[in-house]
């Protein structure tokens, strides 16, 4: 019979703090600029242009339809050599989890903006409204309501995901807690403790969400 | 052609696909008339009014609204979207199912035409649209969402928003065809008001009894191309083409207008 010893862990106690502090940050950065690869990928499936249709939807074909292990992989060691530019690791995989998360959220966002009447935007046109004002004014407002829970769902997909950064030696949570588990001994423990950390974050999250959800449903 | 006409359309074609829906329309509308299209559902009369605010963009043909024409066709070039925008300043129209802005207050929906295409001041903005709701009776309801109005009270604040842009031509698309039938006088009510106030307006209906009533002139469209025209009376009341006979054979022409509810 295995004897568990979680007290072991405290010795490493600053170890997990700075990789949760990795973790979290880095989960900040590419979710925001995620968004700001979701909008352009939204906007170009949505543009007049058929050129820049077709980028938007290779770009989030591209990144949704391979997994982001081989993308950090990729980004890492093939992209330098490619374009002939040097990324640190928390370079290569701050952007291919942005740009991944990117193609998830211009979904969601194409998504919630075509979820919207076609009346509605008729009405600004008819008001005089040029197809940039109807869009801020009118339709994303409305739209935004709808995108929210499916953006927060994704966020937190994106929040695991920064575990593989650890593939790539980024410090984070995961990679801190493999120089515990390899220095102590104790995996086991170690790789508990890291569950429940990830759950002692997302759970508070994912019950805010539902909430939110059941606020927006009663404005509708 | 007439100094005197504010709207004038010539040899307007229209094709959805394969489908031709509009087929070499011409119509004319006088300042300060009032024109009813009729015509049973897919006659191409919506497709018509949507053309005159070039909400749709016609494939052949011109559009006169005032001072500003458009041609369309091979050769000619589509106005770009600002042009587009400045243009439909001057038209209002009015929507079947209303198409309120759920996420604005009956006041913000008049504002925002006002506000962010007229560049008002907010100030200026709010008392214009007091004033455009009080006129079609709902200064109470400022405050309200649309969602808690009643369909004849939706219809009046989208007549209302569409006011408030002080257009010198209102467009009017069934305005009554969704409405629970004890509300459709409270609209007609509000449109009748407006014609006798010397407002051009172009209004597509099935309210035979309001086109007799108030419109000047009758329209009336089969297949995308017009069948017949004159003083509406008179085609109401004496249709030369049988189809308009046969059309009009399923209304009652004549009668009061629904009454209006006393007040809602």
């Amino acid at each position: 019979m295995y004897q568990w010893d979680f007290g072991i862990l405290w010795s490493y106690r600053w170890l997990f703090l700075n990789g949760l502090g990795v973790t979290v940050g880095f989960t900040v950065v590419i979710v925001v600029l995620g968004l700001v690869f979701g909008l352009f990928g939204a906007f170009g499936t949505l543009s007049r242009f058929r050129a820049v249709r077709l980028l938007a939807l290779t770009f989030i074909e591209a990144f949704r339809c391979t997994p982001i292990l081989v993308q950090l992989i990729w980004f890492y060691y093939a992209l330098p050599i490619l374009a002939g530019v040097e990324m640190t690791p928390i370079t290569a995989s701050a952007l291919a989890l942005s740009l991944y998360g990117g193609s998830f959220y211009s979904e969601i966002i194409r998504g919630g903006i075509i979820s919207i009447d076609r009346g509605q935007s008729e009405a600004g046109a008819a008001l005089g409204m040029t197809p940039g004002q109807s869009m801020r004014r009118i339709v994303l407002p409305q739209a935004i309501k709808r995108m929210i829970p499916a953006l927060m769902n994704q966020s937190i997909i994106q929040f695991k995901n920064t575990s593989l950064v650890s593939v790539l030696a980024v410090p984070d949570l995961v990679y801190q807690s493999q120089v515990a588990a390899h220095d102590s001994y104790r995996p086991l423990e170690t790789y508990t403790a890291v569950a429940i950390a990830y759950a002692a974050i997302l759970i508070p999250l994912t019950i805010m969400v539902r909430r939110g959800e059941k606020r927006l449903a009663v404005g509708e | 052609m007439s100094d005197t006409s504010k709207i004038e359309i010539r040899a307007l074609r229209k094709s959805f696909g394969s489908n031709e829906v509009l087929k070499n329309i011409n119509l004319d509308v006088a300042k300060g008339g009032v024109v009813a299209l009729i015509g049973p559902s897919g006659s191409g009369k919506s497709t018509l009014l949507r053309c005159i605010n070039l909400l749709v963009t016609p494939d052949g043909g011109s559009v006169r609204v005032g001072d500003t024409r458009f041609s369309f066709g091979e050769g000619t070039k589509l106005p770009d979207v600002k042009t587009l925008a400045k243009f439909r300043t001057t038209t209002g129209m009015v929507f079947q199912h209303f198409n309120l802005f759920p996420h604005m207050t009956t006041l913000q929906n008049v504002m925002e035409g006002p506000v962010t295409v007229r560049r008002m001041a907010r100030a200026d903005a709010e008392k214009l649209a007091r004033a455009q709701l009080a006129k079609v009776g709902l200064a109470e309801k400022a405050d309200q969402y649309p969602a808690t109005l009643s369909g004849g009270q939706k219809q009046r604040v989208a007549i209302a928003r569409a006011l408030a842009m002080e257009p010198d031509v209102m467009l009017f698309d069934e305005v009554t065809s969704a409405l629970d039938p004890e509300l459709v006088g409270e609209v007609l009510n509000v449109m009748q008001q407006l014609a006798s106030e010397g407002m051009t307006m172009v209004i597509v209906t099935h309210e035979i009894a309001f086109a007799r009533e108030v419109a000047d002139r009758l329209i009336f469209m089969r297949d995308g191309v017009v069948v017949e025209e004159g003083p509406a009376r008179q085609v109401i009341d004496n249709p030369q083409a049988a189809a308009t006979r046969a059309f009009l054979s399923h209304f009652h022409r004549t009668g009061a207008l629904p009454p209006a509810n006393a007040e809602s």
